[in-house]
């Protein structure tokens, strides 16, 4: 593995690998010395075409955990309003010393086309490309699931008889995207719950199941709930009538929780719109995964970086 | 062609004199860790802290390093998986760390134990027990209680069987 473009990449001895390596660096990050040695002398470069601030931070800490040197571009501010092009800049990241690139871009594809364009020789993390793919998360969401549900058992295993269902605005969510494909390849079943306007046209071939609503979703008594941000920056129309008929038919709520069974956990990639697809006491309530995910979230971009360094170009 | 160094009763009469050697250089102190280097090191750990145990009645903690992270050959070899670190909850300050390894060779991996153990905290002593001492480092590491040296040649293989994980206890040269 040289770079990481899309989870639909990851074999499944590939996937569980770097889950199990997670393990290991959430050890590192509960210890005094959360530091390690491993990527001395190296540099990261963190280009961000389009705002963030948990993945990026992540990334940072990730970056600084194993010792690395990090140099962080936003294109705000940036020679890009000068019009300048993301092959030179990436070039000119890469000649000030960088050997990593995470690139998060708002067009789909922009890190496939890095990797298959030859302009620079970094290894390369797609931190997010438009409504593509956000692979990262995907690996911490799958870590944060196996570990909830499988405890102290959890190394060397998948999520072979777990059920998940993600629901909310699929059609915008990378998240979606490469968490469907990682849990897929670790055995769990995906369900999918969306008003139609948010669902992608292709979704007969994603290998998901669907439901009409949140609350034949919760009937099946799932292992996992993953809520959805309601993504408004890249809704140019109504997709649907207003935001509280969303939250009443779509909206994970306390007497939604209760119906649940008492492991069941309930994850959100953040940022929150708290009373729109996930209420505050839910977000807030034990079975919520969101801080954990967010602290796994560093682990286990450690544990991604770790492994593409031992490919050497 | 596989030849036969230690079969199981020298692998056993090597680990009793090597527990009896750190016995004998605690002189009573108390505060023994073992920590095995994964993955033979550790079950070697395991035995010498029951002999010790043994020899004389003590309260002797058992953990596993990994020293993977801290390698000085990260990007020259390929992707090595991460092992659990499990060091006794009280911590390693003021014990005396004896570090557990199968095979001493090149003394890399020792190098990056101690780089390990640096970022756990600050044990008094440091010592580094190994079945089989094969020459041939490339630093300026020594063991302070060896199972036995074996002089080889860089192109001969030194295999390490512990029942624990291969089904017998054999140390042989291919």
């Amino acid at each position: 593995m040289r770079h990481l473009i899309s989870t639909r990449d990851l074999s499944h001895s590939e996937a569980v690998g770097l889950l199990d390596t997670t393990i290991d660096m959430v050890d590192v990050r509960s210890r005094d010395i959360k530091k390690l040695p491993t990527l001395r002398g190296k540099t990261v470069a963190n280009v961000f075409f389009e705002d963030s601030t948990r993945t990026r931070l992540s990334f940072e800490a990730a970056a600084l955990g194993l010792g690395a040197d990090v140099m962080t571009f936003t294109s705000q501010g940036s020679s890009v309003s000068k019009g300048e092009s993301l092959k030179d800049t990436l070039q000119t990241l890469e000649a000030m010393g960088a050997e990593f690139i995470v690139l998060r871009h708002s067009n789909s594809g922009v890190a496939s086309t890095v990797t298959n364009s030859g302009w620079v020789d970094s290894h390369i993390i797609n931190a997010g490309d438009g409504t593509h793919e956000h692979p990262t998360q995907a690996l911490l969401d799958a870590f944060t699931m196996r570990s909830r549900l499988l405890g102290e058992d959890a190394r060397g295993r998948d999520l072979d008889g777990f059920s998940v269902v993600i629901v909310g605005d699929i059609l915008h969510s990378r998240v979606t995207r490469s968490n469907v494909w990682l849990l897929r390849t670790l055995g769990a079943a995906v369900t999918l719950a969306a008003p139609k306007t948010l669902l992608p046209r292709d979704i007969d071939d994603w290998g998901v199941s669907l439901v009409s609503t949140l609350d034949d979703a919760i009937d099946q008594k799932p292992d996992v709930v993953m809520t959805l941000r309601v993504q408004k920056e890249r809704m140019s129309s109504g997709f649907f009538p207003s935001e509280s008929e969303f939250s009443s038919v779509w909206g994970m709520n306390v007497s939604r929780l209760r119906r649940l069974a008492p492991t069941a956990i309930v994850m959100h990639p953040g940022p929150m719109n708290r009373g729109l697809e996930i209420s505050g006491e839910v977000a807030d309530s034990p079975q919520s995964t969101v801080t954990e995910q967010v602290a796994n979230g560093v682990a286990a971009r450690m544990a991604l970086l770790y492994t593409l360094r031992g490919e050497s170009r | 062609m596989t030849r036969i160094v230690l079969a199981k009763p020298d692998i056993d009469r090597a680990l009793k004199r090597i527990a009896h050697e750190i016995v004998e250089s605690q002189r009573g102190r108390g505060g023994l860790i073992f920590l095995g280097i994964p993955t033979r090191g550790v079950h070697l750990a395991k035995r010498l802290a029951r002999l010790v145990a043994d020899i004389e009645p003590q309260d002797v903690q058992v953990g596993t390093l990994d020293v993977t992270m801290y390698r000085d050959d990260l990007g020259i070899q390929s992707t090595r998986t991460t092992v659990a670190t499990e060091i006794p909850a009280t911590g390693i300050n003021g014990s005396t760390v004896i570090l557990v390894d199968d095979v001493l060779y090149s003394g890399r991996t020792v190098r990056a134990a101690l780089d390990a153990i640096t970022a756990l905290g600050r044990p008094d002593v440091v010592r580094f027990a190994v079945l089989i001492d094969r020459g041939h480092r490339e630093l300026p590491i020594r063991a302070d209680f060896v199972g036995k040296n074996l002089p080889t040649s860089t192109s001969e293989r030194v295999n390490v069987s512990v029942s624990e994980v291969d089904g017998s206890d054999e140390v042989s040269i291919a």
